[in-house]
């Protein structure tokens, strides 16, 4: 089954998200901001990674933009959590080779439902 | 620790014994927090004459109740090892800590609680709504103290501030 | 499919909780145009429906959709912002409020407010004339003319080449559509480029789709959200009638243009992120429990005592030898160690400061209401809201300041017709005002109302016995009554000031946190009520006296000056020494000895020393034995157990294990029973006070 990276300084934020991926059989490794989410993306093979957009450290946006330089990162879908669906966001997200987003607060089923478009 | 008798199996209680005025005393061990060598206290004004102070229990700051002022006794300046039993009791509300001054320890005793018998009116310079009952332990009268009316009579209960609704 | 995700509702309760905050503090401002603030309100209603929706709050979700649906049509422009609506809204807001509690503590709600509120927003739904026709958002239009008859989309999807870079993958997308139906594909070869051009990164095909289901136009449109900015995407209704031949000839690569720029999912409304629009915090933050907080805090506090047991070794190894070296380390050592304990302190105690406005921003909302119930036109102002204080006397300031702002709006402001009589503007204005002074935090609540009715004042208080027709008193004597017991000029209890919550009890609370409260009043022009409060309530500066072999302390900030007694400045009344001279004013004389009986009083005038000590804005001469060290000390609780003291507001472990007591001066005032100001006229120096 695919291996998603989950990075969010919210730590309910992280757990919710893992539980509800863990429940269909994903494998979740989470990380705390943009550099930890960064350090720990080499550290394996993922299939999607899904970032907060506001974390200390490095923000989710820079985190893309420095995942998309990593060769095994460049088709990797990226997800950003964002809190509202400003298009200037959406736009920086885009920039920053971001694959799409998602609006919290976070709907369970919704998260499913939208990873299958990037995701088996 | 003395037993009083061989049959392990009868309900018993263990109590902590000390000397006021000639008299034997003991207190339910459960409401012991530690015996403590006595020192000088700090003198809190205006406070009820049984109350010697204030002392520092590890960052813990308990009165001292003398239990001999507390019955109207006079101090004896030559107590040798004079101490202070810390009891750790429920005021209704909350816990509290405090220290009683007496003459000296004594032991602890297990006491079968079948052998507790109520004690006849003024048997002592304590007054009666204090005492929970008489044992003897090898032909020694002991007078078995209860340790949270004691320490909840009236001058030490709690003040309220009323509050804004 | 069931998730069981209860674990994460208090965060939502938190979130909750604080988008209504910001609701209400939008909605109180609201201003027509303000595109912002409509825009935050929307958000904030919509990110609780969704997660009141996450966790089965039904009731919540029903009726914050109304709201939701309201405040959609204003943000749109197509509603003006009404004062009704804004109103409503308000009240909207109490009514989530109520339910999401009901929902949070699993009981049923019942308070008619919501089910009457719940009718009023469908009401003012459906009267206006709504501007856009019956099919609810401009991108439905295509389809609304075909609504009977659609049977599904013709979807033409064209990807801009680097759309795989985004880590896209289309053929996922099409999956997801699945989700609503079925579909079909029909790829376009026709940009391929010959192989050995071809890139594989890049992609050169695209497809028309056709999707059976009854899904709508934005159902559609939300799987392709992400690829929006990187494809064409045109989707027209799939008609019953149409053949799989139409549909190749219904779909030109005109249309493709002109339609791509028409269906954009509601990409236009240019909106400013919260984050651009209230500064923004550069650090992160954390929740931490306050059990935690205050753990450390105890922490830190045996960490000073320890620090004081240290120093006092330390001053005893100074007198055994001066000039060896490792000692002199070891007392530089110690030097900087205090110092570390006191920066520590200081930086562990901020951490439960908090700015005051978590208190003041419950105002806007009160002083709306309860002026709208006087029929008070009031202007709230709010300075100082940054200036911070200890959680816990926040806490409990709250309440009392409440009471203090009411009794403004209550008595203090006039009505309009009575303010326009009085030569003033109708709208009348209160301000809270917080600022740090010395160790303390003020906060002045101001009105420029009518003032105190010095006069009333005082016939009540003749009436209730507290003072006597012939004594005399200054007209700041008379009003500060209103803060005895029993004193209340409102004739009719009336829920705002009423209740029987007098102002002694608002000053009882005040200075139970260790603050004090005065007032200043001008008739006609309005009054001022100051509390101030300490900023720490756990570590104070203390002076170190000794009274009969005795220490105590004294708080270093109620310290003026200490001298010397002097003789000539003793001045006794009946016998008793009782006042002070100091830069021309008597000022009463405390004797410690005498108050806390302690033995030995024959000879404490001849030699001594005096404090001047400040508190309440009176001075009073305390006379002690010596003046020992100055040391940071721990208050500690007499009452935890033992019991509260007049004159005593704590204790606290010395350097030597010893226990001293910190002197309250305002308690001390009681137990001497004296007046509390003094002139030097000849009936006050008499006269008594109750």
């Amino acid at each position: 089954m695919a291996r998603i990276l989950v990075v969010d300084d919210s730590a309910s934020i992280r757990n919710m998200v893992s539980f509800t991926l863990k429940q269909q059989s994903y494998e979740t490794v989470e990380a705390v901001d943009g550099n930890d989410g960064l350090a720990k993306a080499q550290s394996g093979r993922f299939d999607l990674v899904i970032t907060d957009v506001n974390m200390p450290g490095m923000d989710g946006i820079t985190l893309c933009s420095k995942l998309r330089l990593l060769p095994a990162f460049k088709f990797i879908p990226v997800l950003i959590l964002t809190t509202e669906s400003s298009p200037d966001l959406k736009m920086r997200g885009k920039n920053a080779g971001a694959t799409g987003w998602l609006v919290k607060p976070f709907n369970p089923d919704k998260l499913l439902s939208t990873i299958k478009r990037v995701i088996r | 620790m003395s037993e009083l008798s061989q049959s392990i199996s009868e309900p018993s209680k263990q109590f902590l014994s000390f000397f006021l005025a000639g008299e034997e005393y003991a207190i339910d061990i459960l409401k012991v927090q530690e015996i403590r060598d006595w020192s000088a206290p700090t003198i809190v004004p205006n406070s009820p004459s049984y109350i010697d102070g204030v002392v520092n229990l590890r960052g813990e700051i308990i009165p001292v109740i003398n239990l001999r002022s507390r019955f109207s006794l006079a101090n004896d300046p030559q107590l040798k090892n004079p101490i202070v039993i810390v009891l750790n009791v429920f005021d209704g509300k909350k816990y509290r800590l405090m220290g009683l001054f007496v003459d000296a320890f004594s032991e602890t005793y297990d006491v079968i609680t079948s052998k507790i018998n109520p004690a006849p009116a003024n048997i002592s310079v304590i007054d009666d709504e204090f005492i929970i009952g008489l044992t003897t332990v090898d032909q020694q009268m002991i007078i078995l103290l209860d340790a949270d009316a004691l320490l909840n009579s009236n001058e030490l209960a709690p003040q309220h501030i009323e509050n804004v609704a | 499919m069931s998730i069981d995700l209860s674990q994460f509702i208090p965060t939502f309760l938190e979130e909750s909780f604080e988008g209504l905050e910001l609701m209400e503090s939008s909605l109180l401002n609201l201003k027509q145009g303000d595109d912002d603030s409509i825009n935050a309100i929307f958000r904030a209603a919509h990110s609780i429906k969704g997660g009141a929706g996450t966790f089965g709050f039904n009731r919540v979700t029903d009726f914050t959709h109304e709201v939701e649906t309201l405040l959609d049509e204003m943000r749109d422009g197509r509603r003006n912002i009404t004062p009704h609506d804004t109103d409503l809204l308000l009240k909207s807001v109490d009514c989530i409020r109520l339910l999401i509690e009901s929902a949070r503590d699993g009981i049923e709600c019942n308070d008619p407010q919501i089910d009457a509120n719940f009718r009023a927003i469908q009401l003012s739904l459906n009267n206006d004339d709504v501007v856009a026709d019956a099919c609810s958002t401009p991108s439905d239009d295509p389809a609304c003319a075909a609504e009977e008859e659609r049977v599904g989309w013709l979807i033409k999807f064209v990807p801009s080449h680097e759309i795989l870079q985004t880590g896209n993958d289309v053929l996922r997308l099409f999956i997801a559509l699945e989700e609503f139906g079925q579909y079909t594909t029909e790829v376009d070869l026709g940009e391929l480029p010959p192989l050995a051009e071809l890139d594989p990164q890049e992609c050169h095909l695209t497809w028309k789709l056709t999707l059976t289901s009854d899904c709508s136009l934005d159902d559609v449109n939300e799987v392709f959200e992400w690829v929006e900015d990187e494809c064409q995407l045109v989707v027209t209704p799939l008609q019953a009638s149409q053949t799989k031949a139409n549909e190749e000839q219904g779909i030109s690569d005109d249309v493709v243009a002109e339609a791509a720029e028409v269906i954009q999912p509601q990409a236009s409304a240019p909106v400013i992120s919260e984050a651009e629009k209230v500064p923004v915090q550069s650090v992160g933050s954390i929740r931490v429990g306050i059990d935690k907080v205050d753990a450390l805090i105890n922490r830190v506090g045996e960490l000073v005592i320890t620090q004081a047991m240290l120093k006092q070794i330390g001053n005893e190894l100074n007198e055994l030898d001066d000039d060896n070296d490792t000692l002199t380390r070891l007392r530089e050592g110690l030097v900087q160690l205090e110092g570390n304990s006191r920066d520590l302190q200081e930086d562990v105690m901020r951490i439960r400061m908090l700015p005051i406005n978590f208190v003041f921003n419950r105002f806007p909302r009160m002083v709306y209401d309860v002026s709208s119930k006087l029929g008070k036109q009031v202007e709230l102002k709010l300075s100082g809201e940054s200036t911070e204080l200890d959680k816990t006397v926040m806490e409990k300031i709250g309440d009392p300041l409440v009471h203090l702002v009411r009794n403004s709006l209550d008595h203090g402001l006039e009505t309009p017709d009575e303010r326009i009589a009085a030569g003033k503007e109708p709208t009348g204005t209160v301000h809270l005002n917080a600022y740090h002074q010395g160790g303390y935090i003020n906060i002045d609540i101001s009105d420029d109302g009518r003032g105190l009715n010095t006069e009333k004042i005082r016939e009540k208080a003749l009436e209730k016995g507290l003072i006597n027709a012939d004594q005399s008193f200054s007209d700041q004597e008379i009003n500060e009554l209103i803060f005895a017991p029993g004193f209340s000029t409102a004739d009719a209890v009336s829920d705002l000031s009423g209740r029987g919550v007098g102002m002694d009890v608002v000053r009882r609370n005040i200075e139970s946190l260790g603050g004090h409260v005065s007032l200043s009043s001008t008739p006609g022009k309005g009054s001022i009520f100051s509390v101030s409060l300490p900023l720490t309530l756990a570590i104070l500066d203390g002076q170190l006296i000794s009274v009969a072999g005795q220490t105590y302390i004294v708080p270093l900030v109620s310290i003026v000056e200490s001298i010397q007694i002097q003789q000539a400045a003793l001045k006794g009344i009946a016998g008793q020494q009782s006042l002070y001279l100091y830069r021309e004013q008597y000022i009463p004389l405390y004797s410690i000895r005498t108050l806390f009986d302690l033995p030995d009083k024959t000879s404490e005038f001849d030699e001594g020393m005096i404090i001047i000590v400040e508190s309440s804005g009176h001075k009073y001469a305390l006379l002690v034995d010596e003046l020992k060290d100055q040391q940071q000390v721990v208050l500690k609780s007499l009452e935890s157990n033992y019991m509260a003291v007049e004159g005593i507001s704590g204790a606290t472990i010395l350097g030597n294990g010893g226990v001293a007591l910190i002197i309250d001066i305002k308690g001390l005032n009681n137990l001497k029973k004296q007046p509390t100001s003094f002139d030097t006229s000849p009936q006050m120096l008499q006269g008594v006070c109750a």
